[in-house]
Parts: structure tokens; C-alpha cells; sequence
């Protein structure tokens, strides 16, 4: 049953059209990350939501309730913004009763709702302080501990990590995966960050341009994506496409010319006709480097060694560049002759319109 | 050794600086001990404290210095009150912003001759005066400013010029409120006065405080509009220190008494600083 339901929200700025349409519901508990590049509506869709920004057309619902026209204060719903935004002027006490005090909440209410807030968020010591005698992440946490305090139906969370350094980061990750587990309330958080995505949420949002692209659970959407810039959008380093040249038909499977070689692909995982040009998509980590019997050769331009792994950037005969993941110590060289294998599993097909036209492996064989 | 260096290269600056400040000094305290009348050249003589006396018991020094204060505080408050509802007024975009603006700033633009000169000749007279002519198209008696209200007279002048300034700083402040912080209290459930209660005043109150310290420097020594306009009167009405110790001065030529009642307002000036630091001052610390 949806609990948040948003239907064809448009959001028009004087010359701009921020947002072209959204369709989502999202059920109670449900923790749901908007994720996409710079300027594609994220942020405007979580403050349409939060009441800040007025919509231009369509209708927000929550929890049976119309909340459109309402004022954000009336939307039970809690935010924690990008700068915290603590008032800077009042204590960590005072931030977190800031919205009870306002509601007229008697006194020994808040104290104790205060209490246990600061109690779960490892507050108690720093309740006297103002907000700049806090470090960043004490910071993140009493922005957090002011939403939680208000107990709303549903948390938004605007880019919360990103004024964190890595390893902060990192952790306050994690806090936020525990909070959710233990509220069970329903959060709606926006990043740019597709890790931040993949790894907190239930489903991921994916927006381009004011519209949604796609939503799925993480998995989904990296194994699964239904347009060339999901599939390139998921995923580090991004997927590698290549031309191909010439769709040749056999009995079962087809066969593709990438110009450096053939890759033949079952004809059962294709959706529809097959049109009469595609791309080929390939994750770096599904191709490997190997002695002989590769799909394909190329020579390595550059290593990027990570420690964990290495990412190679191999020049194909035809001038084009692809990555390959590699395992860390591979002992490979720069300008050294490879052949690639590649994982027919996990070959993506786009056609011209850059949508995906391919299936599953395991989907195929049902058929 | 290092800290020998460092004093020898910052003495040349210091020096000339105390200089600059003792001199005057020393020698207005030298003149407000001597007889100093310039109708009676040569006789110089030593008076002790009776510049001092004279000047204190003067028929225009309590008056002046009531007036100094009564000047001093209203101002600031006008300024500051009317200053902060303007500036929040005026933050919001809205058409005709930046003409809106200019306006609001030019009167500091005005040098106080002028201002008292439109504020006598244009606004109050109370002949041909605005004020005059609004009161008579209402029916009413014209009031004559200068003569029955000299003093709030004078504070409507020197309110209008410093306004200004107090708006263009809280404008400036205004502009770097955090508008996530306004929108956190929006979705807290504040309302604009809340915001304006919690937020907005606490963001304002080191610009307000840098208003009145810098106002209060200029406000004790008011002169100009005073000159111009009512001349210190009707009798001391609106005569402050700063025009009594020029009456004493350039009217009665008695540059002894003069020096003696420009010390007192030296001595006045740091009275209200100390009780104006410890109000205001702690929120210029850090």
C-alpha cells in the first residue's frame, strides 16, 4: 500500500522546467534515495515534498491525506538540510525542543522526548554547547536528532554527507542505516552520490533532467538498467560501450561485430524485434584479462592501481578505450599486449534511442 | 632580544600616535587651567578649577547635558528599532527593490548642514512647511517645530540622517542570514515572527551593536543640525554640550571655559562608553 504517493508533479521556475512529470509512491518504511547528476531535480523534488517549494501541477500524497497546497509545518514531515542549519544562536537542548517549544508541547513532554533523543544519539554530553563548539559530525547528528524528535511520518534528508570527510562519512553512513532500522520510519534521502545510494537504500530514485529515469532496488538498477544512462550512471568506473558494426543472424544467437572481434549473443534475451543497430555495454568488472582464448585484444595504455584492484585502461585495435577491473597484483605493464574475456552473462544491449533491449541471462532461459 | 626588535620598529608608529592624542589633550587641560578670554589677551594667568566651576555651574549645563543624553538615546533607539523593521521589510525581493533601496540609503548621502536646512525651511516651517500644510488640509492649528518641540525637532533630523546607516548594515546582515536555517524553523512550524523573534534578531545582534557603538560616537557631538536649525534654543532647550562648549567658545570668546567643558565631555563620552561596552560589548567578543 503506498503511503507517499506523488503523481504527476510538474515544477516550472520563470524559464525553467525543474521538474517534467515525476510518478512515484513509496510505501510506509520504506527507505527511498534520489540519486542523479547536478541540476536533474532532486533536490527540487525533496523541497517540492517538504513544502518549501510550491508545485506547479500535480498532487503529493501522504498517508491518505492531500498535502499539496499545505504549509511544510502542517506536513509532518522532518528535514535535515545540507548545512545542518542549527539555529546558531540556541543550545543543543534548545535546537532539538526548537519545533516542541513552537507546538506548545508541555514542558515535562519535551524534556523527556529531548532526553531520549540525545540519549540514542549520544547527545547527553554536549546539550549546553552551541552549535560551532561542535565538530561536523556531532553537528550531523543533533540536525538528525532534531527531525527524530518531532516524530514525523517521513524523514527527507537533503545531501546530509557531504560537507563529511571520508571517513565520517563513512560512519555516518552507517549510523543512518542503523537509525532506520530502529525507527522503521519511511526517509527519503537525496545525494549525488551513487554509493551513499546503493548502500542505504530500499529503492533507488534515478533522476535525469526533471523526469525519472528509472527506480529499482540497487541490484536492479546495476544489473538491470533499463537506459544507457542508468547503466552508466551505476556503477565505478562506468560502463564501457562499444560499437557495434554489424548484426550478423544465426539460429539461436546473433552475431555482433565490435570491430575488434564477435560476440555472440543468445537471440532469447533480446526484448522484440531486433532493431537494426545497438550498442554494447559491458561493466569493467565483468571482463577479465587473460593469456589466450580472449573475445577480443587490445594494448594497456594506463594501471590505476587502488590497492584492492586495478583499473586498466586498454586501447583496442580500433583506437577505442575501455576500462578493465583487474585483480591488484596482476603484475601487468603499461604497453603490454592483452586478450579480454568477457562475461556473455552480463552483456547489456541499447538500441539507437539508447534504450536497453536486452533481458537478463536468467529471465532468458524461461522462455 | 626579538621582543627589543619588535619595539624598536613598532616605536616610530606608536610615538606618533601618542603624540597626535597628547597634544591636544595636554593642551586643552593646560588652557582649562588658565584664565584664557580672548577679549582680554595677555592676562594668562592660573585659575585652578574655576573654568571648571564656571562652566559647571553655567545656567546651560544641566540642561545641555540632559539634552545630550535625551538626544544620544532616542536616536539610537529610533534608529536601531525603526532600522531592524525596515531592513527585514525590505529583504524579501519584490519589484522596485533596488530603487527602493537608494532611497532608503540616500539620506546619508546629505551633509547635515543640508538636512537641517530641508528639515527647517521645507518640512517644518510652519508657514509654507510640509508638516504645516498636511495640518492645515486636516483642519488643524500648523505647528510651529522649532520653537515649541526644538529638541524632538532635532532628533527628527539627526533620526533621519543616521537611518540610513543603520539600515544599509542590517541589510548587509540581513543577506548573510543562512536561508536553510529559515527554512529548518519554517519546517519546524515557525511562523515569520517566529523566524524574526528566534532567527533574525540573535543573527542581528552584533550589527546592532556595532550601530550603536559607531552612532554613539557621532551623536555626542551633534552640531550641525543644531546650528542651523534652532540655534540651541528657544533659551537651552535644544542646545547640547557640543553647542554649549562652542557658545562658550566662539560666543563669549572664554576659550578656558571652553577647554574646561570639552574635558567634561570627554569625561561624559567615556562614562556612556563604559556603560554602553558593558551592554552591547559582549556580543562583539569572539
Amino acid at each position: 500500500m503506498s503511503y507517499l504517493t506523488i503523481t504527476e508533479l510538474q515544477k516550472h521556475y520563470d524559464s525553467y522546467h525543474a521538474l517534467r512529470g515525476i510518478n512515484l509512491s513509496i510505501t510506509e518504511g520504506e527507505f527511498v534515495v534520489f540519486v542523479g547528476p547536478s541540476g536533474c531535480g532532486k533536490s527540487t523534488l525533496l523541497r517540492t515534498i517538504a513544502g518549501l517549494e510550491s508545485s506547479s501541477e500535480g498532487s503529493i500524497n501522504l498517508d491518505n491525506r492531500d498535502i499539496t497546497e499545505l504549509a511544510s509545518s502542517k506536513r509532518d514531515l522532518a528535514m535535515v538540510f545540507q548545512s545542518y542549519a542549527l539555529y546558531p544562536h540556541m543550545t543543543v537542548a534548545d535546537n532539538l525542543s526548537f519545533a516542541l517549544r513552537l507546538a506548545k508541547v508541555p514542558d515535562s513532554e519535551i524534556a523527556e522526548k529531548v532526553r531520549s533523543v540525545s540519549a540514542s544519539l549520544q547527545l547527553d554530553p554536549l546539550l549546553d554547547r552551541k552549535p560551532k563548539e561542535l565538530s561536523g559530525g556531532q553537528r550531523q547528528r543533533v540536525a538528525i536528532g532534531r527531525a527524530i524528535v518531532r516524530q514525523p511520518k517521513v524523514f527527507l534528508f537533503d545531501e546530509p554527507l557531504s560537507n563529511l570527510d571520508a571517513a565520517l562519512r563513512v560512519q555516518m553512513r552507517l549510523e543512518l542505516a542503523r537509525l532506520h532500522k530502529k525507527l522503521g520510519t519511511t526517509m527519503i534521502y537525496v545525494t549525488h552520490d551513487q554509493v551513499e545510494a546503493m548502500t542505504l537504500a530500499d529503492r533507488v530514485v534515478i533522476l535525469n533532467a526533471g523526469q525519472i529515469e528509472q527506480v529499482g532496488t540497487p541490484l536492479e538498477l546495476y544489473r538491470q538498467p533499463n537506459s544507457r544512462f542508468v547503466a552508466e550512471f551505476i556503477g565505478t568506473p562506468k560502463m564501457n560501450l562499444l560499437e557495434v558494426f554489424d548484426i550478423t543472424r544465426q539460429d539461436s544467437q546473433l552475431s555482433l561485430d565490435i570491430g575488434v572481434g564477435h560476440i555472440n549473443f543468445p537471440n532469447n534475451r533480446i526484448n522484440g524485434p531486433v532493431p537494426s543497430s545497438v550498442k554494447l555495454g559491458i561493466r569493467p568488472e565483468h571482463m577479465h584479462l587473460v593469456e589466450e582464448g580472449g573475445d577480443f585484444s587490445g594494448k594497456i595504455e594506463l594501471v590505476e592501481h587502488l590497492g584492492s584492484e586495478a583499473y586498466t585502461h586498454i586501447q583496442l585495435d580500433n583506437q577505442q578505450t575501455i576500462i578493465v577491473k583487474a585483480p591488484a597484483r596482476s603484475n601487468i605493464q603499461d604497453g603490454q599486449l592483452v586478450q579480454i574475456k568477457i562475461d556473455l552473462d552480463e552483456v547489456i544491449l541499447f538500441n539507437d534511442s539508447d534504450r536497453v533491449i536486452s533481458k537478463l541471462a536468467e529471465d532468458a532461459t524461461n522462455d | 632580544m626579538k621582543r627589543t626588535i619588535t619595539r624598536l620598529l613598532m616605536a616610530p608608529s606608536v610615538i606618533l600616535l601618542l603624540i597626535w592624542m597628547i597634544v591636544p589633550l595636554s593642551m586643552t587641560i593646560y588652557f582649562s587651567t588658565i584664565r584664557f578670554n580672548l577679549l582680554y589677551p595677555g592676562q594668562n594667568n592660573f585659575v585652578g578649577w574655576m573654568n571648571f566651576e564656571f562652566f559647571i555651574t553655567d545656567p546651560g549645563f544641566m540642561p545641555a547635558v540632559l539634552n545630550t543624553l535625551i538626544l544620544l538615546i532616542s536616536v539610537l533607539i529610533i534608529t536601531v528599532v525603526l532600522g531592524v523593521a525596515l531592513s527585514a521589510l525590505i529583504d524579501k525581493p519584490f519589484f522596485g527593490q533596488g530603487i527602493v533601496r537608494v532611497l532608503l540609503i540616500s539620506p546619508f548621502f546629505i551633509m547635515p548642514t543640508v538636512n537641517a536646512l530641508i528639515w527647517k525651511n521645507m518640512m517644518m516651517n510652519p508657514v509654507y512647511g510640509v508638516f504645516a500644510w498636511i495640518s492645515q488640509s486636516l483642519g488643524l492649528e500648523p505647528i510651529d517645530w522649532l520653537s515649541d518641540f526644538p529638541l524632538m525637532s532635532v532628533i527628527i533630523m539627526v533620526s533621519w540622517q543616521w537611518l540610513p546607516f543603520a539600515i544599509l548594515v542590517f541589510v548587509t546582515a540581513l543577506q548573510s542570514q543562512d536561508t536553510e536555517q529559515k527554512e529548518a524553523a519554517q519546517m519546524d512550524g515557525a511562523t515569520g515572527w517566529h523566524i524574526f523573534r528566534y532567527l533574525t534578531i540573535p543573527h542581528l545582534s552584533r550589527p546592532i551593536a556595532v550601530v550603536v557603538m559607531i552612532e554613539t560616537i557621532f551623536l555626542l557631538a551633534v552640531f550641525a543640525e543644531i546650528f542651523v536649525s534652532t540655534g540651541g534654543g528657544p533659551g537651552y532647550d535644544s542646545t547640547n554640550l557640543a553647542y554649549l562648549i562652542y557658545n562658550q567658545a566662539l560666543l563669549q570668546y572664554d576659550v578656558g571655559v571652553a577647554s574646561a567643558g570639552g574635558l567634561f565631555a570627554v569625561i561624559l563620552a567615556n562614562i556612556v562608553a563604559f556603560f554602553l561596552i558593558r551592554a552591547v560589548g559582549k556580543n562583539l567578543t569572539v
